[in-house]
């Protein structure tokens, strides 16, 4: 078994109520950091800890807090983004379902390491019933005195509140959450100014992942230094692993960083292997948004090197061979899974949640998402590659915000590894037909919104 | 204020401390002004969505002179001293600047024969100077069905190009905004709430802001082609409160067909004016006439050569156009 530092607790009877899990040693962070430690050791502590972000970007947490602008009198705020939107990411969830009060702890102790008196859980829309449970949870803490004014006795107030956006993948995007917090359309914000200097109502501000907010509170029971025994290399400590699609066990996994992918696949403390007695065709491996890998270069990188669950093992190569742990959505191909709809999905996801602000991401998404929805109904010309290649190539790095990139990167990794697959339907456009399970009438469908 | 240093496109210029690339640029003037289809000085927070104004910074600044690793939007980026900056001279800010004009007109009808705008709209000369009078895209092209909104202003959502413009003029010159955006994406609308209609004093701005022909004088449609009519500089002494009284009347023979607010070199009204000198004084005694208007040197109409790049429209139409 490796090391649990989030789930441990989990299977825990009563763990999502404030009892059980103070008798589990809840809470103890808190009691630490606030009679024991000043804002500056914790963040102290979470840099030396080698924390990365856990929403995508993987950016240093204890660096980002480091940044945040400290001006006289300006109020200070934590979000945390749980607006866990991209396709093949469900860990946020597990967590806040499962053992809400982590979440709480870890926004105390962040929200004091970083001087705010007020912070926010911005959740899905989707996950309502999950608002429910943390704003329970944060009413026991309240109770209990873990929250409000003067916590503890130490002079330290904290207002923690849970807001529920409108359903919108742009809304995780932080500038664009902390629009829609504002109360207004969730466009994301030109940068700078960044997020540190003005962010909520102009005033300094730090977005946060669930997971990363979650993880600060076993650094603080332990040490920065322990985390960072943890893992491998610059990817320190545990992650939080929703693995999808033909797999034996499908499900959410705390894994060391630095686990081999074929034991995260194949082992039975994991995924335990495809089901079916399938090959493995291909994986994302950190979400619909990271390049997908066929089933060689997942194995193995270029250089033949065993491939791991971190940070740069799974970047090893770069776009042309490579993939990104993103934000551990694992989804799993075996044979039978058709790249082209694979992609045509994916596109048509991008082409749905674009906010339509930069030209380049709202007209490139659903020209891909036409084209895409050609070659996959067995419509396609062999120029319509070449077409669908050039067209996320002008989306990508021309536009405000990573939504746009993070559509054309998903059909670039498809036509670099699988263009046989694109010929396949240009060729074949009868067996492809065959080959829809229905699927065509709901493209009919979506035709019209769009 | 301190004045620093940028060079763009190898010429070198002072301006003052914050001012953005674009700004710059238009201090130096001419060729090396990149183009700019959302932002729009006498608006705040305008800026940074359509991507036409796209150039590359080879030299960050004087202090740390690393390039920036992708293409910036000059309007909303501010200059360093020191700072390089490439427009026309790149060939990545060239050709970044075509996919835009393409992606644009993705969704644009190309309806230039019958629309209000033709001659004086700001996608027709990009696309102009940009040698594209169409795209690749060959699938049917959203629609929406015109609608008016109020008595004086018709809106054609097919042509909008999403710059949020007039969303910023609903914010900044009228007390209340009464239209905005609907939907995300490529399914985005402008529309106001249950098509109640935008009647404010100053809601016509709205038409001068507009790059394209998505909103349009009601009061003037299909009069007459612009480059037919005469502008003349105009005033009058307006008693509404902020308006400037400094129109554009554009007459044929001594009718007054359209008034509009006037536009400087960047095509960007400074001064704006209110609806009843845009909508109700159409008679030329209500104004103390100044002389000719001058129009911006690089619109098609002001090439005098305004049948030409129109019909050279049309036969792209012709040919790429699918009936719909
Ligand atoms: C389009 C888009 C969607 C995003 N969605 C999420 C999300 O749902 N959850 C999340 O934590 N981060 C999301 N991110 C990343 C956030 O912008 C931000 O980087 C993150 O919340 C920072 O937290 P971290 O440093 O703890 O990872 C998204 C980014 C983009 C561009
Ligand atoms: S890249 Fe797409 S989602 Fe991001 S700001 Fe631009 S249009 Fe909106
Ligand atoms: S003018 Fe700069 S992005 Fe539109």
């Amino acid at each position: 078994m490796s090391k649990k530092l989030l789930l441990e607790h989990i299977d825990v009877p009563g763990i999502n109520t404030y009892e059980v899990y103070r008798q589990k040693g809840g809470y103890a962070s808190v009691e630490k950091a606030l009679k024991s430690m000043t804002p500056e050791t914790i963040v102290e502590e979470v840099k030396k800890s080698g924390l990365r972000g856990r929403g995508g970007a993987g950016f240093p947490a204890g660096m980002k807090w480091s940044f945040l602008a400290k001006p006289d009198g300006v109020p200070r705020h934590l979000l945390c983004n749980a607006d866990e939107s991209e396709p093949g990411t469900f860990k946020d969830r597990y967590l806040m379902e499962k053992i809400p009060h982590l979440l709480i702890e870890g926004m105390i102790v962040s929200s004091f390491a970083l001087g705010a008196n007020v912070s926010y859980i911005y959740i899905r829309g989707e996950y309502m019933w999950v608002s429910f449970i943390l704003e329970r949870a944060i009413a026991e803490a309240k109770a209990n005195g873990f929250l409000g004014k003067n916590i503890l006795g130490s002079g330290y107030d904290l207002e923690l509140y849970v807001q529920v956006g409108g359903g919108a993948y742009i809304c995780g995007e932080e500038t664009a959450l902390i629009e829609s917090l504002e109360g207004k359309r969730g466009n994301p914000r030109m940068k700078p100014p960044f997020p540190a200097v003005k962010g909520l109502w102009q005033r300094p501000t730090v977005v946060n992942n669930v997971e990363t907010i979650a993880a600060v509170v076993w650094i603080l029971n332990n040490s920065g230094e322990d985390y960072a025994k943890i893992g491998i290399g610059k990817s320190t400590g545990t992650k939080l692993i929703s693995a999808s699609g033909n797999i034996k066990r499908q499900g959410v996994y705390e894994i060391e960083l630095g686990l081999p992918v074929d034991e995260f696949l194949n082992s039975d403390e994991y995924c335990g292997g495809m089901a079916n007695g399938k090959r493995l065709k291909a994986v994302v491996p950190g979400g619909s948004s990271v390049p997908i890998l066929p089933a060689e270069l997942f194995y193995k990188t270029a250089n033949g090197d065993a491939r791991l669950m971190s940070y740069e093992s799974l970047a090893d190569g770069g776009f042309a061979t490579g993939s990104m742990l993103g934000s551990g959505g694992f989804v799993v191909y075996d044979e039978d899974a058709c790249i082209v709809r694979n992609t045509w999905n994916f596109t048509r996801f991008y082409n749905h949640e674009s906010c339509g602000q930069c030209s380049p991401c709202r007209e490139g998404t659903g020209w891909m998402l036409k084209v895409l929805n050609k070659l996959e109904h067995g419509q396609g010309s062999m120029e319509d590659i070449d077409l669908l290649w050039d067209i996320q190539r002008r989306i990508e790095g021309n536009t405000i915000c990573p939504l746009g990139d993070a559509a054309a990167w998903p059909v670039a990794a498809a036509i670099r590894h699988f263009r046989e697959e694109f010929e396949w339907h240009v060729k074949n456009p009868k067996l492809c037909m065959e080959r829809n399970y229905g699927l065509l009438e709901s493209t009919k469908k979506f035709e019209l919104v769009s | 204020m301190a004045l620093i240093k940028v060079t763009i496109d190898g010429i070198e210029t002072q301006v003052e401390e914050g001012t953005s690339i674009l700004n710059a640029a238009r201090s130096i003037g001419g060729k090396i002004v990149p183009p700019a289809m959302c932002y729009y000085s006498s608006l705040k927070g305008s800026g940074g969505k359509c991507r036409t104004c796209l150039v590359k910074v080879t030299q960050g600044s004087e202090k740390d002179p690393r390039p920036m690793p992708k293409l910036v939007a000059s309007c909303s980026t501010n200059v360093m001293d020191g700072m390089v900056v490439e427009n026309t001279a790149s060939q990545d800010v060239i050709d970044a600047r075509k996919s835009i004009v393409e992606m644009l007109l993705v969704n644009h009808p190309l309806d230039c024969p019958v629309c209000d705008q033709a001659g004086e709209c700001s996608l027709q000369d990009l696309s102009y100077e940009h040698g594209l009078s169409t795209t690749r895209y060959e699938f049917e092209r959203r629609k929406f069905d015109p609608i008016d909104i109020g008595d004086h202003i018709k809106l054609h959502m097919n042509r909008c190009i999403l710059c949020y413009r007039c969303l910023m003029v609903g914010d900044q010159l009228t007390n209340e905004r009464e239209h905005g955006i609907i939907g995300r994406g490529d399914h985005a609308e402008i529309s106001t709430y249950l098509e109640k209609s935008v009647d404010n004093e100053f809601s016509g701005n709205v038409i001068d802001v507009c790059p394209v022909g998505a909103l349009t004088d009601r009061t003037f449609r299909f009069k007459s082609r612009v480059w037919f009519s005469k502008p003349l500089n105009a005033h009058r002494e307006c008693t509404t409160d902020k308006c400037s009284g400094k129109s554009v009347l554009w007459m044929s023979d001594n009718d007054v067909l359209r008034v509009t607010a006037r536009k400087d070199q960047n095509n960007e009204v400074k001064e704006f004016i209110c609806n009843t000198c845009r909508f109700d004084k159409k008679d030329v005694k209500d104004w103390v006439i100044e002389g000719p208007a001058h129009i911006s040197r690089d619109s098609v109409i002001s090439q005098n050569h305004y049948e030409l790049p129109i019909t050279h429209k049309y036969k792209a139409l012709e040919n790429t156009a699918k009936p719909q």
